[in-house]
């Protein structure tokens, strides 16, 4: 029974929801920002899983292109962020995400 | 089969790190298990015959973008151990674990309705487009095709990356330059600024001290 089984895009499919789900419950329960960035990468590599499993699926090489501009914003998006973190920090050490709702100082 | 078998030992490998990241409480911890989900998620794509994608996740994701978080975690000197139990905001965590429950529960029923491979739809069956996949095909290695689409079809996409990445280098100089003591006190509220009381090291002496100076003046 095992010899029939092959991939097919559904089983990257549920790895990807099960992935995204830990990263959102992470995002939304941590404090630290620097485990909440690590936390929405995973949620972006959950959607490049799909992606690549979607480009596999229809013999399409746009999946794979999408998830290279992700990449690429994800790597954007934590270079900004721990820019943030660092100003943050350097201004007021010890404050956690509940500390910085204000935008200001 | 050996694929599926593959799959499903870097799936188990992913999950468990993506647990290990939320769960650990030192953020040291976190980031090393992100790196072993980014390298399950690296077997997923060789898996699916992606190679360019697993060796630029190696090398941007394992190799680039956890490497900053370290070296973030290092700089700030915030490897201490997170208290887990304190719930600032009431009911927090019940509703985080609802939130996460229904987000699972609605992405896996869009999963599991389309029985067959998901999509509904197998092939891309508009004839330009066969004809242009079947163009880029022949004898390519994903590599190839990828470049190909990139510098066609992708080729805005492409240029505004680059000006993307030119934008977020300038913002990460503008918002971590040091700054000098006399802006400091030109652009800021003295009164509303929250400095602990003492600076817990020599680090940026000349700027506590003069933002403090300036704090004990307005307080009198």
């Amino acid at each position: 029974m095992l010899a029939e089984l092959f991939l097919t895009s559904s089983y990257s499919l549920v790895l990807s929801a099960l992935m995204f789900a830990v990263g959102a419950v992470g995002l939304l329960v941590r404090r630290n920002p620097l485990v909440m960035f690590m936390c929405v990468e995973l949620m972006l590599n959950a959607v490049n899983v799909t992606f690549v499993a979607f480009g596999a699926d229809l013999n399409d090489v746009g999946g794979q292109l999408s998830v290279f501009f992700v990449l690429v914003v994800a790597a954007v998006e934590v270079v900004v962020g721990l820019a943030l973190v660092v100003a943050i920090n350097r201004r007021r050490p010890d404050a956690s995400v509940d500390d910085v709702s204000l935008l200001r100082g | 089969m050996s694929e599926v078998i593959t799959f499903l030992a870097a799936a188990a490998v992913i999950l468990v790190g993506a647990l290990g990241v939320v769960l650990a409480r030192n953020p040291v911890h976190s980031a090393l298990f992100l790196i072993q989900t980014l390298l399950g998620v690296a077997v997923v794509f060789i898996v699916q015959d992606a190679h360019f994608l697993a060796a630029v996740q190696v090398v941007v994701y394992a190799g680039a973008i956890v490497i900053l978080f370290l070296f973030v975690i290092m700089l700030l000197g915030v490897d201490r151990a997170e208290d887990m139990g304190v719930d600032p905001v009431a009911g927090q965590k019940p509703l985080a674990a609802v939130v996460g429950a229904a987000l699972l529960a609605g992405a896996l029923t869009m999963v599991l309705i389309a029985t067959d491979g998901a999509t509904g739809q197998r092939q891309v069956e508009s004839p330009t487009d066969a004809m242009f996949e079947q163009r880029l095909d022949n004898g390519l290695t994903d590599i190839e095709r990828i470049g190909r689409v990139l510098f066609t079809d992708g080729l805005v996409a492409f240029q505004l990356t680059a000006a993307l990445l030119t934008i977020a280098v300038l913002g990460a100089v503008v918002l971590t330059r040091s700054v000098r003591s006399s802006d400091l006190l030109a652009d800021r509220e003295p009164a509303t600024f929250d400095l602990p009381a003492a600076a817990p090291d020599g680090a940026n002496d000349e700027h506590h001290a003069a933002s403090e100076g300036q704090t004990e003046g307005d307080e009198q």
